[in-house]
């Protein structure tokens, strides 16, 4: 197991590398001179210039990647061209919403869709099957931003019960206040990704519910409570805690649009101010920091497994 | 004469009185068991016998209420336990007794367990649901219970998960459980089915002296006349969901007075070999010198754990022969079949077909010789594309070796005759087929290639008995016809007694014994074949022929 985790992280490099080598020409290979590129429409000669020397672009190219790979080695993720911050720093000073509201979301999701799932295949062909399936049809095909403004308008607006938009953190307002702010943006975010892994939890647990070992529970004379929870749940974990990983990398990009929404100083504004100010350094960073992230998750998912099934050892 | 044995017969523990079940509307037939009747005796065994679709697990599972009740409902009749009728019970009631009044175990102790929960606690589970002891009083029970199963170290096993054991010792785990309250009753459905011939003979022993000891009334299901003779001490034969014949063991083997026992019984193939005439050594067709084939998990940065599937195997087959591979399961008999067919890539030896060593051959050198070498497999239901009528499956390969789809079709046709179908049948669809019908078609596109050899991979096992007479009776015609060279595996003695010329036996990838099937038979000389032939149910029983 350790010799797995071992060998895991330390493959982690070459990806690492990989996908450090694309960011770096991501900017190198975009049509015309980046520097000005990066200016603007509006920019001096003298602007274009100074970006050029900041961003190393006169040196031979092979210089520049070693550079930048040196720097990625000791953590440097660059400085952000208009704020001239480290944009380790910008993302250190932007990460707590941003994993607040992942944390929310996940939680809020699981513990509605995983039993929404179950009971769905156990009362497969009922109405509640069939309305969790609507559900999760109409959950899949309704955008992140028309959501979040619907809600903004009926319960913030109409009703007046919750916050338009904002962030409150726990460690300085209190909880009260955090939940407040953060309930319709977790509502928001996790509508997709109930409907996905409600789906894919139905799936799972009829499929488990066929099994052998079920009849053999009920043949104990076991209640169906029990089957459906310490026979059925568990064998179906697996492929629902692989689409809860899947969910989390694609929650990235649910971020940034829920954030704007509800105006969020986290992560996902500022890879869209970064975007928008063509601040590449930033835009970079992000993108090797949720890479990163993203091989993090996939570990972590993969070690679960042997949690919830003996037979995965490795 | 029902009279009589019954006064004879110990105190009822379940009674089947005039039971009916209906199947689901548009099924083949009404009924899935109808007007059935029979008891279940305290310390006594009972066999219910038939084929698939016979009704005996409808009937298992209805005194479990087990079945689903929308597609399965009981119309008329009455399962008594003790006299209370099971069909009146409430789901809770019926609760209560499973697992304390009545248990069952099933055929594949694999997937009957839960693979994520360890053996000691499904054990206990059983204590947990239906008394109201401590944990350590559980413990101490479930203890008790698997020493009584005979499982080695009980502590040690506690504490392990179902893929960690073997086979024999998951299903004594199941028989545990089931034991686990004492049950007056135990139904058993086919538990021995997936098992080795020497785990089957054990397990077997154990159930019988469980019975004796606790005086447990078992109502056995099976198909296996050989495991009748083991163990019965009454037969109740099923067919179409009816009971076409009842009583005492020794007299429904011995004499058999309904036709279908009588046909049932007959096609049980002898464990004696029947005299063959010395055949002349023709043509060598295949042989296999020194093959290995070993697994390796290695990989990236990771010392791999290697299985010797199979070691220094050595073959002959001339043509119009065939060479019988009997072995259990994990023998390498399989093994040995994929690598001649080049499914599977050996690790070392030579395979030659056609005066060419194919065993390292690249895909495209070895392409001409595949036609050579044709391979028929276990599962007729699995082996054909659902999606393609058979006629689609059989022509596939001869127009890849450059036949038009004319003359294909043509060979198509004349070998559905060949294997006793209609040729007009080649445009449906696989599901239209029964068991035995779709194995004749796995047979005829196995010889659309007209291959040198045939190799047979537990072609019949999954068949009934009556169906498996005719596919045998068919592949030694095919044999003859086509002057074919047959490689035949299967775990089955009886079936390796009838057909094969010469035989070799296989344990944990070496071949132990080589010989003609008679002399093998007769005078095993190795150890393990004594134990298989000592294992094989029902070797002392004669079953009646048919006149």
């Amino acid at each position: 197991m350790l010799g797995y985790v071992i060998r895991r992280v330390l493959a982690t490099i070459p990806v690492m590398v990989i996908v450090a080598a694309f960011v770096f020409l991501m900017l190198r290979l975009s049509p015309g001179d980046p520097a000005s590129v990066i200016a603007g429409d509006y920019a001096t000669a003298e602007d274009i210039a100074r970006i050029r020397e900041q961003l190393g672009l006169n040196e031979p190219i092979l210089v520049q990647f070693t550079k930048w790979i040196a720097g990625l080695a000791q953590g440097d993720l660059g400085t952000s061209i208009f704020t001239n911050l480290p944009v380790t720093t910008l993302i250190a000073q932007r990460i707590e919403p941003t994993i607040m509201l992942t944390l929310t979301t996940i939680i809020f999701t699981v513990l509605v869709a995983v039993p929404l799932g179950t009971i769905a295949a156990w009362k497969a062909g009922s109405w509640i099957d069939r309305a969790v399936m609507v559900f999760s049809v109409a959950g899949f095909s309704v955008p992140v931003f028309v959501l979040g403004y619907i809600l903004i308008y009926v319960i913030s607006i109409q009703l007046q019960w919750l916050p338009v938009q904002g962030y409150r953190s726990m460690f300085e307002h209190g909880v009260g206040p955090f939940l407040r702010h953060i309930i319709m943006p977790t509502v928001t975010l996790s509508v997709i990704f109930i409907a996905l892994i409600a789906r894919m939890t139905r799936a799972s647990v009829m499929e488990v519910l066929q099994e052998d070992y079920v009849r053999t529970a009920r043949a104990k004379g076991q209640s169906e409570m029990k089957v459906l929870l310490s026979h059925a749940l568990r064998n179906a974990a697996v492929p629902i805690v692989t689409v809860i990983g899947i969910g989390i990398a694609l929650l990235i990009g649910g971020v940034v649009v829920t954030e704007s929404v509800y105006n969020i100083p986290g992560l996902g504004r500022l890879v869209l101010d970064a975007v928008l100010a063509r601040d590449y350094p930033i835009i970079q960073g992000l993108i090797l920091f949720f890479s990163f992230i993203y091989i993090l998750i996939n570990l972590v998912i993969d070690l679960s497994y042997t949690l919830f099934d003996p037979r995965i050892r490795y | 004469m029902a009279k009589k044995t019954q006064n004879q017969r110990p105190e009822t523990v379940l009674e089947i009185k005039g039971l009916s079940v209906t199947l689901p509307e548009g099924a083949d037939r009404e009924f899935a068991i109808q007007d059935i009747s029979f008891t279940v005796g305290k310390g006594e065994i009972v066999c219910v016998v038939g084929e698939s679709g016979s009704g005996k697990s409808v009937t298992a599972h209805t005194v479990m209420g087990l079945i689903p009740r929308k597609d399965l409902t009981p119309v008329a009749g009455q399962a008594l336990l003790n006299g209370e009728d099971l069909l009146v019970k409430s789901e809770a009631e019926l609760r209560e007794l499973r697992g304390e009044r009545m248990a069952m175990i099933f055929q594949e102790p694999m997937t009957a367990l839960n693979p994520v929960m360890k053996v000691g606690d499904q054990i206990g589970e059983m204590l947990e649901i239906h008394t109201s002891m401590s944990a350590s009083e559980r413990a101490a029970r479930v203890l008790e219970v698997m020493a009584d199963v005979n499982l080695p170290d009980p502590k040690k096993l506690f504490d392990t998960y179902p893929h960690q054991l073997s086979g024999g010792q998951r299903q004594r785990i199941m028989i545990a459980m089931a034991l686990a309250l004492e049950p007056g009753l135990l139904i058993a459905d086919e538990p021995t089915t997936a098992l080795d011939v020497t785990t089957q003979a054990q397990i077997l022993d154990l159930i019988k002296d469980i019975q004796e000891r606790h005086g447990t009334g078992v109502l056995f299901i099976t198909h296996d006349f050989g495991v009748v003779a083991e163990i019965a001490d009454h037969v109740v034969v099923m067919q179409h969901g009816l009971v076409v014949e009842q009583g005492p063991a020794a007299q429904i083997l011995g004499k058999p007075s309904h036709p279908y026992t009588q046909m049932l019984i007959s096609s049980v193939p002898s464990l004696v070999p029947p005299e063959r005439p010395e055949r002349e050594v023709r043509e060598t067709a295949l042989q296999v010198h020194d093959l290995d084939k070993t697994y390796d998990d290695g990989g990236f940065l990771k010392k791999g754990r290697q299985v010797k599937a199979a070691q220094g195997v050595e073959l002959v087959i001339h043509r119009g022969e065939t060479l019988g591979v009997v072995g259990e399961s994990g023998s390498g008999k399989s093994t040995v079949a994929r690598c001649i067919v080049r499914l599977i890539d050996p690790t070392g030896g030579e395979v030659m077909i056609s005066g060419q060593n194919i065993a390292g051959l690249a895909e495209n050198a070895l392409r001409p010789y595949r036609r050579d070498v044709q391979i028929v497999f276990q599962d007729p239901y699995r082996s054909l594309n659902p999606r393609r009528t058979v006629g689609q499956s059989i022509v596939e390969g001869p127009m890849n070796f450059g036949l038009s789809h004319h003359e294909a079709l043509e060979r198509a046709r004349e070998l559905m005759r060949v294997v006793g179908l209609a040729p007009d049948a080649l445009d449906r669809f696989p599901h239209q087929f029964s068991g035995g019908q779709r194995q004749r078609i796995c047979i005829a596109r196995a010889l659309a290639m007209e291959p040198k050899v045939l190799i047979a991979d537990e072609a019949v096992s999954a068949l009934d008995v009556s169906v498996q007479a005719q596919v045998l009776q068919l592949l030694d015609d095919v044999r003859q016809r086509y002057d074919l060279a047959m490689l035949f595996i299967t775990h089955d003695l009886r079936v390796a007694a009838q057909v094969c010329d010469r035989i070799m036996v296989m344990q944990n990838g070496v071949v132990v014994e080589q010989g003609l099937t008679s002399k093998v038979y007769a005078n095993p000389s190795h150890s393990y074949t004594e134990a298989l032939l000592g294992a094989a149910p029902g070797r002392n029983t004669e079953f009646a022929k048919l006149a």
